[in-house]
């Protein structure tokens, strides 16, 4: 079984079984990895190119390792150093690659939706590395391939995610992705950084913490710092870090052999305490390894013709 | 993939798979004088159940090779683009190392032998092995590029058209031949 669409937009437009179809192949894909010779032919011939209009670096290396452990042929195009500085459109410029015979676009944009409208406009494959709050949907089966690896199942899983919701790039991602698995999840955090409507998503919310994680099989943690954006919303990190850092005290409350996973870069005593922090770090780091299996296998599925 | 299946025909029966089998177990002993270095890995999917097999047949014969394991040739293939939807990537499991070991590749059927090449290359990213040998159950011609079996159960040339399969099971393992309506595979 191939899957349906030639670009991975969001987790929202896949099928369980097309996500299941990218999990198994990710776990051979893994094993990869760990051989003398870390590289396959199956993609040889074929160029990927990431365009980045925001800063990533654990994503961008990520997808550039993926294309060249498959023999792809691999470019990096960032905003601040292309055509983009110079006030070109994100279409034309996508086109303009296209022209070299690119046959996938990687796109990082801060504009949801950025990615979807570039797959209208051009034949290659567009993935979505991150559009905004949107979807992210990479990061998602990342972290879906590491709770598969340790829980072996999804169905009936308790999942609490915590983070700044409006701003995070993976939590709607994280929603559809354990949701069509199965999985029972709560959105965890103040009401300001509740997203209004947010429980038509099929979640259950949470202000209080201890409500929240009590008896999680696993738990999702992301970034959490003050911006421009939010500051009218988190009077203060050392108020969000009483209220809502996951402390040894807390974490004791969630399922005894509960998964702590943080999606990278964390903010040691904000959303996660430094004790706690330690212990989830070789999980961030086993998180790291996964994301290039799970890329590999969707540029190889990807590249598949479609029926 | 549903076919249908017409104008069957059995080429090897249960006795004489077995029989087969053991024959090629007793020349991979012959030809490697004994079985210290010698490993046994099986190409996905009909390659894996006959090693399994020919494993089972060399302890019979008291030998037991020193490493077992399965190959995958998928990202290996060299029609990636040309056969539609991404193919199922199945698992390359080889546990041990294979610098300086003699490892037989095991496969049902040969026929073009454009598994073997890709199984070959994936067998050399693992590591440097001493030699590799190949053995089929089945050698139909029809060969494509310049691989030859070292052990073969049977020659047969049935005609491209021919699909040709080994069905193993409880009550043995037969080969069957026949015609389906999409011809080749």
């Amino acid at each position: 079984m191939a899957l349906q669409s030639k670009d991975l937009l969001g987790i929202q437009s896949l099928s369980e079984g097309e996500l299941r179809v990218i999990l198994d192949t990710a776990a051979n894909f893994a094993t990869v990895a760990a051989r003398p010779v870390k590289k396959v032919p199956a993609l040889r011939g074929r160029t990927v190119a990431n365009l980045f209009y925001e800063p990533s670096t654990r994503t961008r290396i990520s997808f550039e390792l993926a294309a060249k452990r498959l023999s792809a042929d691999f470019i990096n195009i960032t905003a601040a150093t292309s055509s983009a500085a110079t006030g070109e459109t994100l279409t034309d410029t996508a086109k303009t690659v296209e022209a070299m015979q690119v046959d996938f676009l990687v796109v990082r944009h801060s504009m949801a939706g950025a990615a979807h409208q570039l797959a209208r406009q051009v034949q290659c494959s567009v993935i979505n590395a991150g559009d905004g709050p949107h979807e992210h949907p990479t990061q998602t089966l990342v972290d879906l391939f590491t709770i598969w690896e340790h829980k072996k199942r999804f169905e009936g899983l308790g999942v609490a995610i915590l983070g700044d919701h409006p701003r995070s790039p993976v939590t709607i991602s994280n929603i559809y992705g354990l949701k069509k698995m199965g999985a029972e999840v709560t959105l965890v955090g103040p009401s300001t950084l509740m997203p209004p409507g947010i429980e038509q998503f099929g979640v259950r919310v949470a202000t209080r913490v201890e409500d929240g994680i009590a008896g999680a099989d696993v738990i999702l943690l992301s970034r959490v710092e003050i911006t421009d954006a939010n500051r009218l919303q988190i009077p203060s990190l050392r108020e969000y870090a009483r209220f809502y850092c996951l402390t040894p005290r807390r974490l004791a409350l969630a399922a005894e052999d509960a998964l702590v996973l943080h999606s990278g870069s964390m903010n040691r005593g904000v959303e996660i305490s430094p004790e706690v922090a330690d212990y989830a770090f070789p999980l961030m780091v086993q998180q790291v390894t996964n994301g290039i299996a799970a890329r590999m296998a969707v540029l190889y599925l990807l590249a598949g013709e479609r029926e | 993939m549903i076919e249908e299946k017409s104008d069957v025909k059995e080429i090897l029966s249960a006795a004489d798979t077995a029989h087969a089998i053991t024959r090629i177990a007793s020349e991979i002993i012959e030809e490697n004088a004994g079985a210290d270095e010698l490993a046994l890995v099986g190409i996905h999917t009909g390659g894996v159940p006959l090693a399994e097999r020919l494993i089972a047949a060399l302890e019979q014969l008291g030998e037991r090779p020193a490493g077992t394991g399965t190959v995958d040739i998928t990202l290996y293939r060299d029609d990636l683009s040309q056969i539609g939807p991404a193919p199922i990537v199945r698992s390359t499991d080889i546990a041990f190392d294979v610098a300086g070991m003699t490892v037989v590749l095991v496969d049902d059927v040969i026929f073009t032998g454009r598994t073997v090449r890709a199984a070959i290359d994936n067998l050399m990213d693992l590591g440097r092995p001493r030699r590799i040998e190949l053995a089929v159950l089945i050698d139909r011609g029809g060969r494509e590029l310049p691989i030859q079996p070292n052990f073969v159960g049977k020659r047969l040339d049935v005609g491209r058209e021919r699909i040709i399969e080994v069905v193993y099971g409880d009550e043995g393992d037969r080969v069957i031949t026949y015609l389906c309506g999409a011809g080749r595979r």
